[in-house]
């Protein structure tokens, strides 16, 4: 290889790269689309660059460029890859081969998937080393225990011994890490390697990786959705948008003075300004020491829980998965009876069965939900979808009934065109919408939303959380609103329970809650929230009071 | 809606195929040229423009006897697969929506009767009853209900989880609704499909039945009946009993095709109109 | 091998007894379903009372339903199966040898179908869409389309009549040479082949690309591993226990196949024998056989699951 010997400084050199793939839409001829239109970037020997987009704007596809792959039938169709010094595409089969695993490795966002099940960790972390010849099998093994030592995991001399199944995902994540910084490659790229974790495991695993990279001089391509997260890697950060550049910088200038207006919306995403509401005389719905088991005899996902819902106001159920924030939906719903306790609702007690409750009851309590796309029956238009609870609850037929339905369409912020639309005729964020409006077709007094942004991209989930307040004031309908991101908490509730292993370990109106002095979870918690602010890692590192749940 | 140009074509080779043995089926007397027990000839005569066939072991018109068996054939399967598919699909609907002991009770006993190859059990059972037509469509039907209850009990359970079913719950709607409005409406792409799969086997089923003595009795004769009656001449060069076993597989293999195009086209839908 | 794992197996197997059992009862049942009488169906209509009244005894069918029941399973217990109603013969004795003739069939179907299945289900993998996957999908169809006794024929037509390379009847006797028995069963051997072999073929293209679709595999590619070396290392160990499992699937599939063919060729085996006594309606001769063929087949279901326990390294290492 003709770059080893004097390795040139610039690494990585993207030119106008273009990629296509084709789609075979059902009833139509296959038909080809751009994802990524002519886009270029550098990459100087021991650098970070973040890329950073919404779904679909190409970043995956992007970063593994750069190791001459794409996924699933996407294609490379022009362009320069320039690593060390030469065009990568030119190189043929072969010459890919060789620098996979040995220039450039990969970290990918589920580690628990990209693990093969079947091996021990040590066979899998220095397989690419024993490939390319790096390196003797016990040179290779005593790199990889310092490895794991370096990314702080625990037992790093046995850990290797171990199968993926053995080990938990923020671990694992490490593991694979040390498996990409093994072979002492040039370049990581790492995709979304934190996104699927809980945010206190996150910042553990994104403080090690941002050790390793800087110990190790390696440079890397970091591709998330969270500009706060790249914020607190990068050198430099890459604004994409549907395959095309938008704008690209150092991190300080893009987090504080960006210059593109979709930047700016990036940045200023979980700013929504929402004045806390102080609580009423009397709570409506108030859920009273309640204790809940899946199947009897079973753990108890619900400890001794007890909260209050004021009218027209937004109580936020936060915690981490595991936490028993939706199975305290459940119970409230009664698709889950509790054990003991009550929920009381309008100063009577709630059956506790759905099957027990009255038309009314169920009226006033709606739902909303994480998955849009499967909280509606495919089979159903929008008009349907929106027009039965009408029907069920109120009676409304004909005429009278679709211009409800156009009303509610309305509110939500979708024209009456939409009333003969299918659901996967629909984006992500309509969709929620749509379930919004179903929902609101009921006129509930309390709409409990689970989890209901966390699967958009972070500007839709934006205009969804704005449309929710708005609705609250129009309507004075409470929400329940249970998710796992405390930015979001933070921008629209009125009170908040902080949920720990199944028991309500903090809970108060926003203003207490979220002010000192804390207990150590919701210090943990807090701390672990990513700010967009440089060097907000290291602060929130060395602040914490309390080992988060993925050690 | 349904453009024809755009159907495939080994879909439309199926769907031809398929139309042409209804045909047949139902209009036999009308079309066979000679009666389904009527000696006209020789036995086993060659092809010629008198019988378009032949002959058959007893020299009667194999044209008109495919014809007839073609009638027999369909009107057996047609009626075991609708018991099957009936029994199997209400059985399987229920058990996954009430759940509970009737669940429980039905996927037990379910497992039990798939532990035995179906045609064994078939001939066990055949063994001693009377050898009626009643009786084929019945042990048919029943033996085979089981896959398709498996089938509608597994898409049954997989749409019951989730959430818009759930919704539906919450709302407050019935039994009733949630198994016709909610569920079936998503459930029909695979049934569909796997109604062509049932009808192929039953089809099969009852073939193997008769070819071995144990199915349709003479003088009336299925396709599977009438290998058996003219298997003897295969070892003379008589490819008589080629016949009836290749129209057993043109049809399989034509209602496969519709079957596969079916499920292709509703599942690429996603759920969209249609 | 851990303890967990061999726990599993255990219940695994004891399960498969109990399975055993019911299907037992089952069988038994089935031969009881009859509202009237067993005796005067068998004999038919214009029976005398007195041999009726025989058959009755001979049946034992003056007991209840449940002491027959547990006559019958602890003879077949201790290796009796009773003798059959049409000839008075020994069931077991005559079923030595019919049962040696079928597992031989079967046997040879199976050493030629399975590797040549899996093998050319990889292949399907390897060229995925291009004109062998075509042809192996197209085979497919027509397997799952085809009466055994189309192929049957079909066979014996050209391979015996037409060309006479192996005959169309297989006919063994006790003391056979090997090679005059490989080539009797040659053509029977063939069909069952051909029935399997598209299913299974396809099954295992199935399965191969279902693991070859997990994340694992695309970072073995990124490791710079090369095609044979990701297929061999990373696929195939976790394509084992679905493999396993069509394999078995496909065996079973062989057990009915049998009957058949065997009909087809007139070949002594067991097939031939239950179809031969249906006919008779000898009933113990039936519900023999058809147990023997259940047992075989929910062997072969546990010896599937067995592999797939075995093969599932979160069983192997548990946490």
């Amino acid at each position: 290889m003709a770059g080893q010997a004097q390795k040139p400084e610039l690494l990585l050199d993207i030119r106008k790269l273009r990629i296509e793939a084709t789609v075979y839409p059902p009833g139509e001829a296959p038909k080809n689309i751009v994802l990524v239109h002519d886009v270029s970037l550098s990459l100087k020997r021991g650098r970070v660059l973040g890329l950073i987009g919404e779904s679909g704007a190409g970043k995956s596809t992007i970063g593994l460029s750069a190791m001459g792959y794409g996924r699933g039938g996407v294609r490379i169709t022009g362009g320069e890859v320039m690593l060390n010094g030469r065009d990568i595409l030119q190189s043929g089969k072969r010459g890919i081969r060789k620098l996979r695993g040995k220039e450039v490795c990969y970290v990918a966002q589920s580690a628990a998937a990209a693990f093969n099940p079947a091996h021990k960790l040590m066979d899998q972390v220095i397989e690419a080393s024993l490939e390319h010849g790096t390196g003797t099998r016990a040179q290779a093994e005593k790199r990889a225990v310092e490895l794991f030592r370096k990314l702080s995991l625990p037992d790093p001399e046995n850990i290797g011994e171990r199968y993926p199944h053995q080990v938990s995902g923020g671990q694992l994540q490490r593991v694979m890490t040390a498996m990409a910084l093994c072979s002492e490659p040039d370049l990581i790229v790492f995709d979304e390697p934190t996104t699927a974790l809980d945010v206190t495991t996150q910042i553990d695993v994104l403080a090690a990786i941002k050790d390793a990279i800087r110990d190790t001089g390696v440079a890397a391509l970091y591709i998330t959705h969270d500009l706060a997260v790249v914020a607190q890697v990068s050198d430099e950060i890459m604004v994409l948008r549907h395959g095309r550049l938008v704008e690209w910088g150092g991190t300080q200038q893009i987090i504080k003075e960006p210059r593109q207006e979709y930047t700016n919306a990036l940045v200023s995403v979980h700013e929504i300004t929402h004045d806390e509401q102080v609580p009423g005389e009397a709570p409506f719905l108030s859920v009273k020491n309640v204790t809940a088991a899946y199947g009897r005899g079973g753990p108890k996902v619900l400890k001794d829980v007890s909260v209050d819902i004021y009218p027209g106001q937004t109580l936020a159920v936060v915690g981490e998965s595991g936490s028993g924030k939706s199975t305290l939906a459940r119970a409230i719903t009664g698709l889950l009876p509790p054990e003991q306790g009550t929920v009381t609702f309008d100063g009577r007690p709630l059956a506790n069965r759905l099957a027990d409750r009255p038309k009314e009851d169920l009226r006033q309590l709606q739902m909303i939900y994480q998955m849009a796309d499967v909280a509606m029956n495919p089979r159903q238009t929008v008009g349907t979808i929106i027009g039965r609870p009408l029907e069920f609850y109120f009676g409304m037929r004909g005429a009278e009934r679709d211009r409800r339905v156009a009303e509610l369409l309305d509110k939500i912020e979708m024209g009456k065109g939409f009333a003969d639309r299918y659901p996967a005729e629909l984006s992500g964020g309509q969709k929620q919408r749509v379930c919004i409006a179903r929902s609101l077709a009921a006129k509930p007094k309390l709409i409990i939303c689970d989890e209901v942004t966390s699967a958009l991209d972070p500007l839709v989930a934006n205009g969804i959380l704005k449309l929710l307040l708005g609705l609250q004031k129009e309507e004075q309908v409470a929400y329940l609103f249970i998710t796992h991101d405390l930015a979001t908490v933070k921008s629209i509730a009125d009170s908040i329970a902080v949920m720990y292993r199944g028991e309500v370990v903090r809970y108060g109106p926003k203003s207490k809650v979220l002010a000192p002095p804390f207990d150590d979870y919701t210090d943990l918690l807090l701390s672990s929230v990513p700010e967009m602010e440089i060097g907000w890692l290291e602060k929130a590192i060395k602040g914490r009071r309390m080992e988060s749940a993925g050690n | 809606m349904l453009d024809i140009r755009r159907i495939p074509i080994p879909a439309l080779i199926g769907l031809i195929l398929t139309a042409l043995f209804l045909i047949a089926a139902i209009f036999a007397p009308l079309i066979a040229p000679y009666g389904n027990g009527q000696i006209v000839g020789d036995v086993w005569e060659p092809m010629s423009s008198t019988y378009l066939l032949g002959t058959d072991n007893l020299g009667r018109d194999l044209l008109s006897r495919m014809i007839y068996g073609a009638r027999i054939t369909i009107f057996i399967a047609v009626l075991a697969t609708a018991l099957s598919f009936s029994l199997g699909a209400i059985l399987g609907f229920t058990a996954a929506v009430v759940g509970g002991w009737f669940d429980t009770l039905m996927s037990r006993f379910v497992d039990l009767l798939m532990a035995i190859p179906t045609l064994i059990f078939g001939l066990v059972v055949l063994s001693v009853l009377p050898s009626t037509i009643v009786t084929l469509i019945m042990v048919m039907g029943l033996l085979d209900s089981t896959r398709v209850y498996r089938l509608s009990r597994a898409v049954a359970v997989d749409i019951n989880v989730m959430d818009f079913v759930e919704a539906a719950k919450l709302r407050g709607e019935g039994t009733v609704w949630i198994i016709f409005r909610e569920i079936l409406p998503n459930a029909l792409s695979p049934l569909i499909s796997e109604l062509g799969l049932r009808f192929i086997y039953a089809v099969l089923f009852l073939s193997a039945l008769s070819f071995l003595g144990l199915g349709v009795q003479p003088p009336n004769a299925d396709w599977g009946g009438m290998v058996k009656e003219n298997k003897d001449g295969i070892v003379f060069g008589i490819p008589a009993a080629l016949i009836p076993a290749a129209a057993i597989a043109a049809l399989a293999i034509s209602v496969n095709l519709v079957a596969d195009w079916i499920l292709n086209r509703t599942t690429s839908l996603k759920g969209g109109r249609g | 091998m851990s303890s967990p794992i061999l726990k599993l197996i255990a219940q695994r197997i004891a399960l498969g007894v109990l399975l055993l059992l019911a299907v037992s009862v089952l069988i038994f049942a089935g031969t009881q379903i009859l509202p009237g009488d067993v005796a005067q169906s068998i004999l038919g209509q214009s029976a005398t009372p007195e041999s009726l009244a025989n058959l009755r005894a001979e049946l034992g069918l003056n007991e209840p339903a449940y002491v027959r029941y547990f006559t019958w399973l602890g003879g077949i217990l201790t290796g009796d199966l009773g003798t059959a109603l049409s000839s008075g013969q020994d069931i077991a004795t005559s079923i030595g040898g019919r049962l040696w003739n079928t597992l031989f069939l079967a046997f040879w179907a199976a050493v030629v179908s399975i590797p040549l299945a899996i093998s050319l289900g990889l292949l399907a993998v390897r060229y995925r869409n291009g004109w062998v996957d075509k042809l192996i999908s197209g085979l497919a169809l027509a397997s799952t389309s085809f009466p055994e006794f189309f192929i049957g024929y079909l066979l014996v037509y050209f391979f015996a009549v037409k060309w006479q390379l192996f005959p169309g009847i297989s006919t063994v006797y006790d003391g056979m040479p090997f090679l005059a028995r490989m080539q009797a069963i040659a053509l029977p051997a063939a069909v069952l082949t051909l029935v399997v072999l598209a299913h299974m073929m396809r099954m295992t293209r199935a399965a191969i690309l279902n693991v070859m679709q997990s994340a694992y595999i695309e970072t073995a590619e990124l490791k710079g591993l090369s095609a044979i070396d990701v297929i061999r290392r990373h696929a195939f160990p976790n394509a084992i226990a679905p493999i396993i499992n069509v394999v078995m699937l496909n065996l079973a599939f062989l057990i009915v196949g049998v009957v058949v063919v065997e009909v087809i060729f007139v070949y002594p085996g067991m097939g031939q024998y239950l179809v031969d006594h249906v006919a008779k309606r000898d009933v113990p001769v039936v519900q023999a056989v058809g147990l023997i063929f259940a047992a075989v087949y929910i062997t072969l279901n546990i010896v599937a699951d067995i592999g797939a326990i075995v093969a599932n390294p979160r069983l192997r290492h548990p946490k």
